[in-house]
């Protein structure tokens, strides 16, 4: 290893974690303009505007996100006397680290050079899988010692909340991934992006990445599973205590998870990078301008394609937002043990007798298995729908005749 | 290959000076006028009543104790999972066997009532 490519991995890592908190700075605008809209409103438009001659201001609210940030670096921030005080100071750390070393493992794009290519990724390790799932789940520590160090009765339950919440949806998360790795053979993730080439793994595990939304929301503890910051009850949970700067990396650390978690949910069941006519685009250009073109069109399609599909999560995960209501806290642990585990067993079942008893053929062992696990899916919706007993009936009308 | 691991050590060491710059530059830009109320524990303006760290439902044990049954589980299944296609009927059967075992598990779990949330 020469010093160049010391420097080269430097720059690298730089980049990485400014991209992503350049993502989690513009998803936080994308999620409040999105939800102002859903909600009829305007959301933020004023920060950064350009006046046109006409009168007109265009782009208004693109410097919200630094107006925010300028807002939080000039806040008072005061530790409690009660609070422990180097673990409360710590616990934002141990948060945002995890969230930001996800984005090692994920293939962001490629990018070709005629020997091999280089693939958008910081480290092309063999075991990529459990790496992912075992970071996702070391995050929820930034939350419980939070919740422990700020010595406050609402932090300690959001905290307490957090880890029952993120333990029990890791197992349908695992075992969901589980038929992706199944499907593919493999835990690397860009040999898993390359097995999607010709069937995209949303069709033959469909079942798998309903389990997988359902699960990855659960897991960075967002609406409508967000009972860990349930502001009618906990204040706010476990950033209760917190403000300032320590509470912008809670807050940075729960986004750039659950981006990170939309980047893995595109990475193993929507294709990753890989999108229809990417190569004849790239052959056509190399054809009239040369390979390098070529390629360098080749590397930042791919990288847009898998930004535009991580965008097209993230607008589904605010449009969950706005329309759930939040779940009580025993439906969340029915959902958790009594629905999704028992489903991500079933699809795990059906993808290995599937693959094992019918022919090798992608096509046919794919479509047999969406209906399958469309089937399942419907199956399951009607066998857990809340039911209403007789008694709590008769009970009502009792009480309308007396 | 092995440096790859190497890479994601050093990406930790970048995400570990990461949160120091905002959470030092904080510290340097904003004022400190602490006083008595403003360090108080905050639970609704009232006063803090009793320990904060008391006992709590003995639910979440259980959950914990069911989690680490069903990841063992897990943990098992992915070996499994990247050669279960080379293993053929037999290793098909062999771990639907130990599903079965464990499904049987949960599914006494379930009726015994350790997954209600009371």
């Amino acid at each position: 290893m020469t010093w160049l490519d010391i420097v080269i991995l430097i720059v690298k890592c730089i980049v990485l974690t400014l991209a992503a908190t350049t993502m989690f700075a513009y998803f936080t605008l994308f999620e409040r303009r999105l939800l102002a809209r859903l909600q009829n409103r305007v959301g933020p438009n004023r920060a950064g505007a350009i006046p046109l001659p006409g009168g007109q201001r265009i782009l208004g609210g693109w410097l919200q996100p630094a107006a925010d940030a300028v807002k939080l670096f000039f806040k008072e921030d005061v530790v409690p006397v009660m609070a422990d005080k180097w673990v409360y100071i710590m616990a934002p750390g141990f948060a945002v680290i995890p969230a930001l070393i996800i984005w090692v493992a994920i293939p962001l794009g490629y990018w070709p050079d005629g020997a091999g290519g280089n693939l958008l990724q910081l480290a092309e390790i063999d075991v990529a899988i459990l790496y992912l799932l075992a970071v996702t789940s070391v995050g929820v520590y930034g939350i419980a010692i939070a919740g422990w160090a700020s010595n406050n009765k609402y932090s300690m339950l959001g905290g307490i909340r957090a880890t029952a919440q993120v333990i029990s949806y890791e197992l349908a998360l695992g075992l969901a991934v589980l038929g992706v790795v199944m499907q593919a053979q493999s835990f690397r993730t860009d040999t898993i992006v390359d097995a999607q080439t010709t069937l995209w793994y949303i069709v033959p595990q469909f079942l798998g990445f309903v389990i997988f939304l359902v699960a990855s929301t659960a897991e960075v503890v967002r609406a409508p599973f967000d009972l860990v910051e349930a502001e009618q009850e906990l204040v706010g949970g476990y950033n209760t205590e917190y403000g300032s700067m320590k509470f912008a990396l809670f807050f940075m650390s729960e986004y750039i998870k659950l981006i990170a978690m939309n980047a893995i949910a595109v990475t193993l069941f929507l294709g990753g990078w890989k999108v229809p006519g990417l190569q004849t685009l790239a052959d056509a250009v190399t054809a009239s301008f040369g390979a390098n073109i070529g390629n360098a069109v080749f590397g930042l399609t791919s990288l847009g394609a898998f930004l535009l599909k991580v965008t097209v999560l993230s607008f589904v995960s605010v449009w969950v937002r706005a329309t759930l209501p939040r779940v009580r806290y025993d439906q969340l642990m029915d959902l958790g043990w009594k629905v999704l585990l028992p489903l991500a067993l079933i699809n795990v079942a059906l993808t290995a007798i599937v693959n094992v008893i019918l022919p090798d053929n992608i096509w046919i062992s794919g479509i047999v298995l969406f209906v399958l696990g469309l089937a399942t899916l419907i199956g399951a919706t009607i066998l857990s729908r809340p039911k209403y007993t007789s008694s709590q009936v008769t009970m009502v009308k009792n009480n309308a005749r007396s | 290959m092995l440096a790859n691991y190497a890479f994601i050590g050093i990406f930790f060491i970048a995400a570990l000076i990461f949160p120091l710059i905002p959470l030092i530059a904080a510290w340097r830009l904003r004022p400190a006028r602490p006083t008595a109320t403003k360090l108080d524990t905050y639970e609704c303006g009232l006063e803090v009543i009793g320990e904060t760290r008391v006992q709590f439902r003995v639910q979440y044990y259980l959950y914990a104790l069911a989690f680490v049954i069903f990841d063992v589980e897990m943990v098992f299944l992915y070996p499994w999972a990247v050669a279960y296609n080379q293993l053929g009927l037999y290793g098909l059967l062999a771990m639907t066997v130990f599903i079965v075992i464990l499904v049987f598990g949960l599914a006494y779990e379930w009726k015994k009532g350790a997954l209600e949330w009371v």
